[in-house]
């Protein structure tokens, strides 16, 4: 893959990011450029919507369409963008908080509603850009700067729910598993319908430090010993599961409403 | 007006001027009193090649609008109170990311829950200040079956000329009540859009405004390629916290609607001429206030009405010339005196101004109005 593919949709110039040294956003940001040339998508008709925290920062750096939002709204603008324009490629990249804690109504009903729309949540277990608090991802016990001693909540998880609300796609990598990642972000753009990838991340600043993880390399060698690959069937405890978790085929909202519109338009059903 | 004499619900009117206006896409959540605009929309939006989203909560529903809208397509959401309440905050991201779209609220008795099904003009002030910071908005309120068709357009035409949202302040009384309409025919009313990219793509900047404070919009999908923010920003969409550019971002936001004031304010006025007296209302206030003037008029006393169409941005040249020619001014709203407040700022506190306000629920009657005259 050449540099100039990846300048295509890669804001160079507002380079060097924003991001902490050792952050796991630019691995992210890496995988998900990489991901674009791989499809060989047209910047012109990718609509990236970002919601609020460091991984929301990423469209600072796409030469895609962009809309930067509210904490939390990001499916919901998306929502809107891709019923009007089903021929765009839409994505939400969002944040652990922004995406599962104060969106976590929003993601349920963008997986129920089975919108054509990929979610990239990148999960760094807790709210970095406000300073390292627990987030709804948190995991039980942990510290963070509004659990100094210990969150007494259990973590969600993000991939459970959105399977429950029944994404058409979902998966899970982490941020050492670049190219797992960058394959995931390709299947789930490419799925028709509603699909998340979620991407297990590090926060070396805050919940690094409060939880006194080492370096970011440290921290890095620990994602790969949590991580277990679906296959194994191993679950619990500080495991992160792995792999393509769901594949569905129900139609997407869009296909849907075409369905309803003809029939409203040949007289049928409430005419 | 040539077209159709109609007879339909004020609610009713409202969601047939988005259609004509060219609006294509609506997404809401239900509430008393304005689901009559959803469940409208729902069944005719299908047929008109648009869309209906019905969103989980009104945060969802006017970020919906607002993607819609970004892409090209006329958008608007129909709320009341609650719900009014939750869309303060992405109203706030039309405002920044200049959005055109059209926010109803069929505004119902509060606070919280309070009377969901009674009539309230208490979100005057909410629609001026609701979202956080310093921002200008532009608000309409209808007094008629026709007006709400009419003042719908005029919403429209306003949120697509200034790149802004619009709110237009219907109240239960005038959403719900029916009387005969007349749909005027395609091309009889102004229907604006927005403007568009006259430089190539390369060129493009989102938020280069021209001369008049508004900048050409470019839809996602088209080779215009644009960054839309409700973060500061510089003119390519890209953050820029500097205070300079903060200073001049916030400044043109609210220039741009300010500085159109006079394209802006619509009022109509009612046996102003000899008038004595002048009564301010808005929405179904003004009609008791109608009555009120021809009850005057036979007691002998010379009233006369200015109805407030535009209420933000405030019409303060017309209340103050208005003011200037009469010895008192009664201000009739349904609520503890927010309109008021905004008059006697205008017309200064020296000059006799009585406060008819009312909050329970119930509409003003022509009676209550007098009284007010008793003041003087
Ligand atoms: S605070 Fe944490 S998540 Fe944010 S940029 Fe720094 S390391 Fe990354």
């Amino acid at each position: 893959m050449s540099i100039s593919s990846l300048q295509a949709f890669l804001r160079t110039e507002a380079l060097p990011h924003f991001w902490c040294a050792g952050c796991g956003n630019g691995i992210v940001l890496g995988a998900l450029v990489r991901a674009f040339v791989r499809l060989e998508l047209d910047p012109t008709r990718v609509v990236v919507v970002t919601g609020i925290g460091c991984w929301g920062k990423a469209d600072d750096y796409l030469l895609t369409h962009a809309f930067h939002v509210t904490h939390g709204r990001a499916l919901a603008f998306a929502t809107g963008i891709k019923v009007v324009r089903p021929d765009l490629t839409v994505l939400a990249l969002m944040g652990d908080g922004d995406g599962a804690t104060i969106g976590g109504n929003h993601l349920i009903h963008a997986a129920r509603r089975n919108v054509d729309v990929t979610a990239v949540v990148v999960n760094n277990q807790n709210y970095g850009m406000t300073g390292g608090q627990y987030s709804a991802t948190t995991p039980a016990e942990s510290c963070t700067s509004t659990s100094p001693y210990g969150n007494p909540e259990d973590a969600l998880d993000i991939c459970a729910l959105a399977d429950a609300a029944g994404a058409n796609y979902v998966a899970r990598s982490t941020v050492y598993h670049v190219r797992q990642l960058e394959n995931f972000i390709c299947e789930a753009i490419t799925k028709k319908g509603f699909s998340l990838v979620e991407a297990a991340s590090i926060c070396p600043t805050h919940y690094g430090r409060n939880n006194r993880l080492g370096t970011p390399t440290e921290m890095l060698r620990r994602l790969r010993e949590q991580a277990v690959p679906l296959a194994r069937g191993e679950v619990g405890g500080d495991r992160i599961v792995i792999g393509r978790l769901v594949e569905r085929e129900r139609e997407d909202f869009n296909a849907r409403y075409e369905a309803v519109r003809r029939r409203a338009v040949e007289g049928g059903r409430l005419g | 007006m040539r077209g159709k004499v109609r007879f339909m619900q004020g609610n009713e009117a409202i969601a047939e001027g988005a259609f004509y206006a060219g609006a294509r896409f609506f997404a809401g959540y239900p509430i008393t009193p304005s689901s009559e605009i959803a469940e409208i929309a729902s069944r005719r939006l299908l047929k008109l090649g648009g869309y209906y989203l019905q969103m989980e909560d009104e945060l969802a529903s006017l970020a919906a609008v607002i993607g819609a809208s970004l892409c090209g397509v006329k958008a608007f959401t129909a709320t009341s109170g609650p719900g009014f309440s939750l869309m303060q905050e992405n109203l706030g991201v039309a405002i920044m990311a200049e959005v055109p779209c059209v926010v109803i609220n069929v505004q119902r008795s509060g606070p919280s829950t309070g009377l969901a099904t009674r009539p309230a003009q208490a979100d005057v002030m909410q629609a001026r200040w609701g979202t956080h910071g310093d921002h200008a908005i532009i608000a309409l309120s209808p007094a008629s079956v026709q007006e709400c068709f009419e003042l719908t357009v005029r919403a429209f035409n306003f949120a697509e000329r200034f790149r802004t949202p619009v709110i237009l302040l219907a109240d239960e009384i005038v959403g719900h009540m029916r009387e005969r309409v007349v749909l005027p025919e395609a091309g009889e009313l102004e229907v604006l859009e927005r403007k568009r990219p006259r430089v190539p793509p390369e060129e493009y900047l989102p938020y280069q405004p021209d001369v008049d404070g508004v900048p050409p919009m470019s839809d996602f999908g088209s080779p215009y390629v644009f960054h839309a923010t409700g973060s500061m920003h510089d003119e390519r969409g890209l953050p820029n916290n500097s205070p300079e550019n903060a200073r001049r971002v916030i400044r043109r936001l609210h220039d741009k609607i300010y500085n159109h004031r006079d394209e802006l304010t619509l009022t109509r006025g009612f046996a102003m001429e000899e008038a004595e007296y002048l009564v301010i209302a808005f929405g179904a206030t003004a009609r008791a206030a109608r009555k009120a003037l021809r009850l005057a008029r036979e007691r002998g006393v010379r009233v006369g009405l200015l109805q407030l169409q535009t209420l933000w941005p405030f019409p303060e040249e017309v209340v103050e010339g208005a003011a200037g020619r009469v010895r008192g001014l009664i201000v009739a709203e349904m609520n503890l005196g927010q309109i008021v407040h905004e008059v006697r700022r205008v017309v200064g506190w020296d000059r006799p101004v009585v406060s008819v306000a009312k909050s329970d629920g119930e509409g003003i009657t022509p009676d209550e109005i007098l009284a007010g005259l008793e003041a003087f």
